[in-house]
């Protein structure tokens, strides 16, 4: 690992930007258990690590409205048992359980698991070319081996797959991220929020150097899917495995038809992937399988395969039949 | 067969004692082999680099790279207080094992992803190779050498040994301080992926929810049937 100064902050985000500014190749520092795996395989080196834990975002506020904030510094596991989200945003807590172990949950951060980095062996392995870690030196994915990559949003630069669950449940509720910035306060879209490579994929987010990310925000009226959802993950085994396909669907059933909604894909674009045509079919319809299958298929319309994993095609639509049929069963 | 005490969390006096043979312990017979070994290297890398300098001083560059920052770090381990001064690229495991002299805690991977190295902070089980020391500043840490009361071992240790819930012991350190926080999680009421109602305040720890909540901890022996019986039998005394 390379040489870096460490600097812990406490207070307020204000105080973390203080510390960043002027000082060059700076990050943030919460939870670490993507960053530190990184930087022990030097692909990420940053020279000065800024550690964040100790300012004030770590709590889950229910605002006036009937939404909720959620601090950056609240760990995975305490957001995914908070009793808030568990009765109102339930797909959240379903997914965040679905990722990684009951160690990593505890130590990740939501604001580092928006800012999670792709699990592509060839970005990990230092000495394979790899457009995302050494711009314009090549994709070793795209004639590799390409079975965990993307069938969805991706370039000829770039096929690598985004690896959060927790951000696919996000995208189906809607959440706004909160930022502070050089340039002032920020809200983002979560679905506006990270980019797709296209001719740039060392760029992931639209987040500015030394923004920080201080909270994710749920509105009232995604807690109408508090009943019907369902977030499944495939994967390769049934436990601490990242996602082949996930699929988060929330559905709004009133008199037997869905009055709306929210198709969010995980494991097979380089963004958390919201079906948004897969939503527009479904709106107004009987919760058929029928109906189902037409937006599995009008999601995957634009799909492209690859060598190794022409089967993740197939395998979303039956993912988003699937869960779409357990979601209007209804959930206990 | 003689259980590896070692693993079971003594304290180190004890362990020296458990596992003394020829009047060297395994830890000093393995410092000492490492040493012999390291001179010798050194040796030939002497050689070799004493002909360079004369065939071509010019060709050997020193780069002497800027010194590490090196920070104190205050850390409550196991109910004592632990001062080192340590780079910051200190994993909280290396500083455990490397400047504490707490070797309990395991390095399988290094990178998160097979719990040998699961300690508890403030009680909550983590992965410490996956985290720098310097985080922890003034922190409560609990390795698998803190969990016994002196000679009597901690109700999961127990549990290990009655169960058979492990072969050769590498990974067992990381199964038992799991297994202690997995226990405290249930009964706090925590969900897990296969928890089917998320608002059930109570969780009940069939196998399929064990085997889920301890699915970071990786045992190559396959001692996971022991494993998971040793945890069903504490969840069933504890409920």
């Amino acid at each position: 690992m390379k040489l870096f100064t460490y600097a812990k902050v406490a207070g307020g985000a204000s105080e973390a930007l203080a510390e960043a500014s002027g000082k060059t190749n700076s990050h943030y520092i919460a939870g670490g258990t993507n960053l530190i795996d990184l930087m022990k395989e030097e692909v990420m080196s940053p020279s000065h690590l800024i550690d964040i834990n100790a300012l004030n975002l770590s709590q889950i506020e229910q605002l006036g409205n009937g939404g909720v904030k959620i601090g950056a510094l609240v760990k995975n596991s305490d957001l995914a048992n908070h009793s808030y989200i568990r009765q109102n945003y339930p797909v959240l807590s379903r997914a965040l359980l679905s990722g990684a172990s009951a160690q990593l949950r505890n130590m990740a951060s939501v604001g580092g698991n928006l800012l999670q980095r792709t699990r592509c062996s060839y970005f990990y392995d230092v000495v394979e070319p790899c457009n995302k870690r050494v711009p314009n030196s090549g994709c070793s994915a795209i004639e590799g081996y390409n079975r965990m990559h993307s069938i969805l949003g991706t370039s000829n630069k770039c096929i690598s797959a985004h690896p959060s669950d927790m951000c696919v449940a996000l995208a189906a509720l809607d959440a706004i991220i909160h930022t502070t910035g050089p340039d002032g306060d920020r809200k983002i879209d979560l679905v506006d929020f990270h980019k797709l490579p296209g001719n740039t994929p060392e760029i992931e987010t639209v987040l500015l150097p030394d923004e920080l990310i201080c909270a994710v925000e749920l509105p009232p009226s995604s807690s109408i899917f508090s009943k019907n959802w369902c977030y499944l993950k495939v994967r390769d085994r049934a436990s601490y495995a990242f996602a082949l396909v996930s699929a988060a669907a929330c559905l709004e059933i009133d008199n037997g038809q869905i009055k709306s909604a929210r198709v969010a894909l995980g494991g097979i674009a380089p963004k958390p992937w919201r079906a948004l045509e897969a939503e527009k079919l479904l709106s107004g319809k009987a919760p058929t399988e029928q109906t189902f299958k037409a937006a599995a298929d009008a999601a995957l319309k634009n799909a492209k395969g690859y060598e190794h994993n022409n089967f993740k095609i197939e395998m979303s639509k039956r993912t988003i039949v699937r869960a779409l049929k357990v979601a209007a069963g209804g959930v206990a | 067969m003689t259980k590896d005490k070692n693993n079971l969390g003594n304290k180190p006096d004890s362990e020296h004692d458990q596992l003394k043979s020829g009047g060297q312990t395994r830890r000093e017979f393995m410092v000492g082999a490492a040493a012999v070994s390291a001179g010798l290297a050194t040796l030939t890398g002497m050689s070799s680099a004493e002909s360079e300098v004369i065939n071509d001083p010019s060709k050997v560059t020193i780069q002497v790279p800027s010194p590490p920052q090196s920070i104190a770090v205050e850390l409550t381990v196991n109910g004592q207080t632990k001062s080192v001064s340590i780079d910051p690229r200190t994993s909280l495991l290396d500083a455990l094992r490397e400047y504490m002299g707490l070797t309990g805690s395991k390095k399988g991977c290094d990178h998160g992803q097979c719990g040998a190295c699961t300690v508890l902070v403030d009680g909550r089980r983590i992965n410490s190779c996956l985290t720098f020391a310097v985080m922890y500043q003034g922190q409560k840490v609990t390795t698998i050498e803190g969990l016994a009361e002196g000679d009597q071992l901690h109700a999961v240790q127990e549990a290990f040994v009655k169960h058979d819930g492990f072969q050769c012991g590498y990974c067992t350190p990381g199964q038992i301080c799991s297994a202690v926080a997995l226990l405290a999680e249930a009964k706090a009421g925590c969900a897990s992926a296969v928890t089917s109602n998320l608002c059930a305040g109570n969780v009940s720890l069939t196998d399929e929810e064990i085997r889920e909540r301890m699915s970071g901890n990786l045992c190559r022996c396959g001692a996971y049937p022991g494993i998971v019986e040793a945890i069903r039998s504490l969840a069933e005394a504890q409920s």
